[in-house]
């Protein structure tokens, strides 16, 4: 029962990240009509602006401490941050400290700012072209996007902490009734999925009761007539596209302390974010969420030593496993509608 | 010629006088001149340059014929590769059971991978092919590691219990790969001058290897089958509609393009017996897309084309650093020479992935028939200046849209 | 006996009755023509004929086999052509192709890994090709793009294509709709012609009233699913029931 329960919630973080690039994946493929290869660069590229917001903050300017000697006998060169020495050293310590979720309000107009760009200069050429060139030109993107920050960063992955009261874990077992350390869950994994659920319920929030959102469900479900209604779809696919990019973005950031940021984490969450799309039906924005967590929770289980003494390797392909068999009986996924995408 | 019509029968000759004096063609700078590192003509290379010409030809019988956009093609090739190590150590380090395992274990591979991916199109088939490839890339790593090699990767060993032929030569080391008993490295050196033409074995080998499946693809894509691949491309309501059922056309192409990728993986072991997970990681995928779409899909030659062109720019350009760069422009003023510098570097070298990523978008921005397209309409232009010199108008019908050399010529 | 007999079938589309109840006996040899208001199901009746649609009760057989269940190209490889309502021809591929492609279709059955044939040598299918090509009047434009081609000039390919694979039965969705006046009449001349000299059934679906008359031996008429009256086009013309559901708004 621990171990289930140790399970379902090792599965959700990686869950809620899947969810989060899934949901951006679906909605820009419902509105837009476009398969976006490069949707995994944009959570990427979320985790390197709280890096660079990291390292940003960390800028200090260096004094020489007469009074104190280093291991050579020299005077002692000190390394002041600038930020502790505008706001005092305990502030400024915090500010440093909570780098990561300050990240988050930079990446607001910077990931809108790219999502805007993207779409503006390349995606909107291809919404009339086959669906082939608009992955292929993606594809392109998503490799520029992850070597410019490969050269820019390094290959290596980079330490992101989290703010220090978020680091340890919470004992579930206590909580729950179980044996001490039974279930032990650190308290960032635990600060990601309320905050993707706070994102996740945002956006549908924004699709649900804004006049806009109105527009972009109507739009998903036929895009053809809300054009004919006369309808400016061009300025709210942009639109669309930044805020697909800023959950992305935001998916990326806070996953920082969970997994150093590395070049080519976009590509590694794209592959598994498409199956999720898939298996939650194209078009679906419910059965991306669902399927999201829903998969993170299934790779999680699979992970347990026993499941894998039982079927060695089931750890590294059930995702897809699990694609497989639900595209073959139900080929629109699991919450997919009737005529979306069906060529 | 060999049932080919006149026209394929010049390209294909003109192909195999490529192939057989390519020692010369790609050597053409002196070595010891500073110009000797864009020399291409080296055993490696040619070799590299002739594989890859097999996958880009065998992926555009699926992409270029059918539509149908495989992201999982690297899969093949690592089979293929895999297959081909094992043969040599177990049976015989002669090549040719090597690359018939290597075959028919990426068809197998294609056969089960396109008979799931095939139940859906478009997008769907290109992510599930792409979660296949994943698949198989994670499980070579991990539990197929006594089979693979995990992260080392598969290589002969002293101690390969090889049926045929000897775990150890008898100067204690591990045998190479041979063609009934002529070995892969063998191979001759004439210096003409500053000149110095290598003439490898193992390069004709998998020269004479891509000429057969050039040569197979070529016939495919004037046969019926071929028809038929188009029409699924095409229209495949009609298909159905006028008694041809798609699915075992696009089946039967998918598991054709699977068997050139194993060729393709079978060779390289051929020529340097050993094989890792990383060739079928999905930027592997990626490149051979890249190399189908560059040259033009759908087309006989554009993909040989594109494979020359990556092969041969990413081995040239990987190699050049920031002294190489400073090099080049040493001539200029200090400052202009920084500026190209910097403007350059981030393409060159280790950057050689962003090089490859910002062709890919321009290529499918700009010319998404390719080279080939692009050299048609230069052609075009230049036959349009022509005729407007002489008749003083331009003519009416253009040649028509789309006019690859490798489909519009029905009655020929 | 027919060659195509339609039983009770019924047809629903959530809540809406699409076919109710639609019987059809396309005797052999004939022109069979549905007419009936805009919504009245003739293309879903089509569509079930064709295996685009499965309904959801009743029976259709084709010389005596069941055609339920059966794919498209099943039912095609069994004798039946169909022409659409908007052209459905090979867009990327030349005219000449668009024509060997049921060629190959007839001659090789659904499948076949004829990969080392080559199309340009299959003689006698090219010249057969040719031949119906230059019936609908085509063969100069045999190396044009077929996405290339005006409307008409594709409804005339589509019919090429369908006649080349000489069909026991050819169902036709408003073959002249959006042609010209000569247009039109060169297609009835076409299609008196095929069902005088190749004995081809024919079921047609027409709003042309001019079409209808000059071909067709017997008439369906449908209404909301359900057909209405089932007689030779002379009874019809003055049927009462008819003008009441139908001509009236036709104006014959």
């Amino acid at each position: 029962m621990e171990s289930i329960i140790l399970q379902i919630l090792n599965g959700l973080d990686k869950g809620s990240a899947y969810a989060l690039i899934a949901l951006g994946l679906t909605l820009i493929f419902g509105t837009l009509g476009v398969v976006n290869f490069a949707h995994g660069a944009l959570f990427m590229l979320g985790a390197f602006v709280a890096v660079t917001v990291k390292n940003l903050l960390n800028l200090s300017f260096e004094t020489i401490d007469e009074t104190r000697l280093d291991f050579l006998n020299r005077p002692l060169r000190v390394q002041t941050p600038y930020v502790e020495h505008w706001f005092g050293p305990e502030i400024g310590a915090t500010i440093i400290d909570w780098s990561v979720p300050l990240a988050l309000i930079v990446a607001v107009p910077v990931m809108a700012l790219i999502g805007v760009a993207m779409e503006r200069g390349l995606i909107r050429h291809f919404y009339k072209r086959p669906h082939a060139d608009q992955i292929l030109v993606t594809f392109g993107l998503a490799i520029v996007l992850q070597e410019i920050i490969k050269a820019n960063f390094g290959a290596n992955p980079i330490p992101t902490p989290a703010p220090e009261i978020f680091i340890g874990s919470f004992d579930f077992g206590v909580w729950l009734g179980f044996d001490p350390y039974a279930i032990m869950y650190p308290y960032w994994r635990l600060v990601y999925f309320g905050f993707a659920a706070v994102v996740v319920g945002a956006v549908f929030a924004f699709l649900q009761f804004t006049t806009f959102g109105m527009v972009v469900r109507a739009g998903m479900a036929d895009r053809e007539t809300v054009g004919l209604l006369g309808i400016d779809i061009d300025k709210r696919f942009v639109i669309v596209f930044a805020l697909a990019s800023i959950v992305a973005g935001f998916a990326g950031v806070m996953y920082t302390p969970i997994l150093s940021p590395n070049y080519h984490m976009g590509m590694d969450f794209l592959v598994l974010s498409f199956v999720v799309v898939v298996v939650g039906g194209m078009g679906s924005l419910a059965g991306a969420v669902a399927s999201g967590f829903l998969l993170g929770i299934l790779q999680s289980f699979a992970s347990m030593t026993q499941v894998i003494e039982l079927i060695p390797g089931i750890n590294q392909v059930v995702i897809y496993l699990v694609a497989v068999i639900v595209l073959l009986t139900r080929p629109r996924g699991l919450l997919g509608r009737k005529g979306v995408m069906e060529e | 010629m060999l049932g080919l019509n006149k026209a394929d029968t010049r390209l294909y000759v003109i192909i195999l006088i490529m192939l057989i004096f390519a020692p010369f063609i790609l050597n053409p700078f002196p070595d010891g001149s500073s110009l000797a590192q864009f020399n291409a003509g080296y055993p490696d290379m040619m070799q590299k340059l002739v594989i890859f010409g097999i996958f880009a030809v065998g992926f555009n019988i699926l992409f270029g014929l059918t539509g149908y956009l495989s992201f999982g093609h690297a899969a093949f090739l690592g089979v293929g590769s895999y297959a081909g190590v094992w043969m040599m150590k177990l049976l015989t380090m002669n090549v040719i059971p090597a690359l018939i395992l290597s075959v028919l274990a990426a068809g197998a591979l294609s056969l089960i991978i396109g008979f799931v991916s095939l139940r859906r199109s478009g997008i769907y088939f290109s992510i599930l092919t792409l979660a296949f490839a994943q698949m198989c890339y994670s499980l070579a790593y991990s539990v197929l590691t006594p089979i693979t090699g995990g992260e080392t990767g598969l290589q002969l060993s002293l101690d390969d219990p090889r049926v045929i032929g000897t775990s150890q030569t008898a100067s204690g080391n591990i045998p190479v790969p041979h063609f009934f008993g002529i070995e892969m490295g063998q191979g001759i050196t004439i210096d003409v001058g500053a000149w110095s033409f290598v003439f490898n074995f193992g390069y004709y080998f998998a020269a004479t290897v891509f000429a057969l499946a050039m040569f197979l693809a070529i016939r495919l894509f004037r046969s019926p089958f071929g028809l038929m691949l188009r029409a699924v491309k095409s229209n495949q309501s009609r298909m159905s509609y006028t008694g041809l059922s798609s699915r075992p056309y696009a089946l039967a192409a998918f598991v054709i393009s699977g068997m050139y990728a194993g060729l393709a993986g079978g060779l390289m072991v051929a020529m340097d017996p050993l094989a890792g997970a990383e060739r079928m990681l999905w930027t592997a995928s990626g490149e051979v897309v890249l190399m189908t779409i560059l040259g033009g899909a759908g087309t006989l030659i554009g993909p040989v084309l594109g494979a020359g062109v990556i092969v041969y720019l990413e081995s040239i350009i990987s190699t050049i650093n920031e002294a190489v760069l400073h090099g080049w422009f040493s001539g200029l003023p200090a400052w202009l020479d920084s500026v190209f510098v910097t403007i350059i570097k981030p393409f060159v070298g280790e950057g050689w992935h962003l090089l490859l990523g910002a062709v890919f978008m321009l290529v499918v921005i700009f010319l998404p028939g390719g080279i080939v397209e692009g050299g048609q309409r230069l052609g075009r232009l230049f036959r349009r200046d022509g005729a407007r010199g002489r008749k003083n108008g331009a003519p009416k019908n253009g040649a028509p849209k789309n006019g690859t050399d490798s489909a519009e010529q029905p009655g020929e | 006996m027919g060659i195509l007999e339609v039983t009770g079938v019924n047809k629903k589309f959530g809540g809406l009755q699409a076919l109710g109840d639609v019987n059809l006996d396309v005797a052999e040899g004939s022109c069979h023509a549905i007419i009936g208001p805009n919504g009245a199901g003739k293309s879903t009746l089509l569509n079930c004929l064709v295996g685009k649609l499965m309904p959801d009760s009743g029976s259709v057989t084709f010389q005596g086999k069941n055609l339920l269940g059966l794919k498209p190209h099943e039912i095609n490889q069994l004798g039946i052509s169909r022409v659409f309502q908007t052209p459905e021809i090979f867009g990327d591929l030349s005219v000449m192709e668009n024509m060997l492609i049921p060629c190959f279709a007839r001659r090789d059955g659904s499948f076949r890994l004829h990969a080392f044939e080559t199309v340009a040598r299959e003689k006698s299918l090219n010249d057969e090709a040719e031949q119906m090509l230059a019936e609908v009047n085509m063969l100069e434009k045999r190396n044009m793009q077929a996405s290339s081609l005006s409307r008409g000039d594709k409804r005339r390919l589509e019919m090429a294509m369908c006649l080349v694979q000489k069909p026991k039965l050819l169902l036709l969705d408003e073959p002249t709709a959006g042609m010209a006046r000569a247009d039109t009449n060169n297609t009835i001349e076409l299609l008196k012609d095929i069902k005088d000299r190749l004995h081809i059934t024919m079921a047609i679906i027409e709003h042309d009233m001019h079409v209808v008359f000059s071909l067709a031996d017997r008439i369906t008429v449908l209404a909301q699913g359900t057909p209405l009256v089932e007689d030779v086009p002379e009874r019809i013309k003055g049927h009462p029931k008819v003008r009441e559901a139908y001509l009236g708004e036709a104006q014959v």
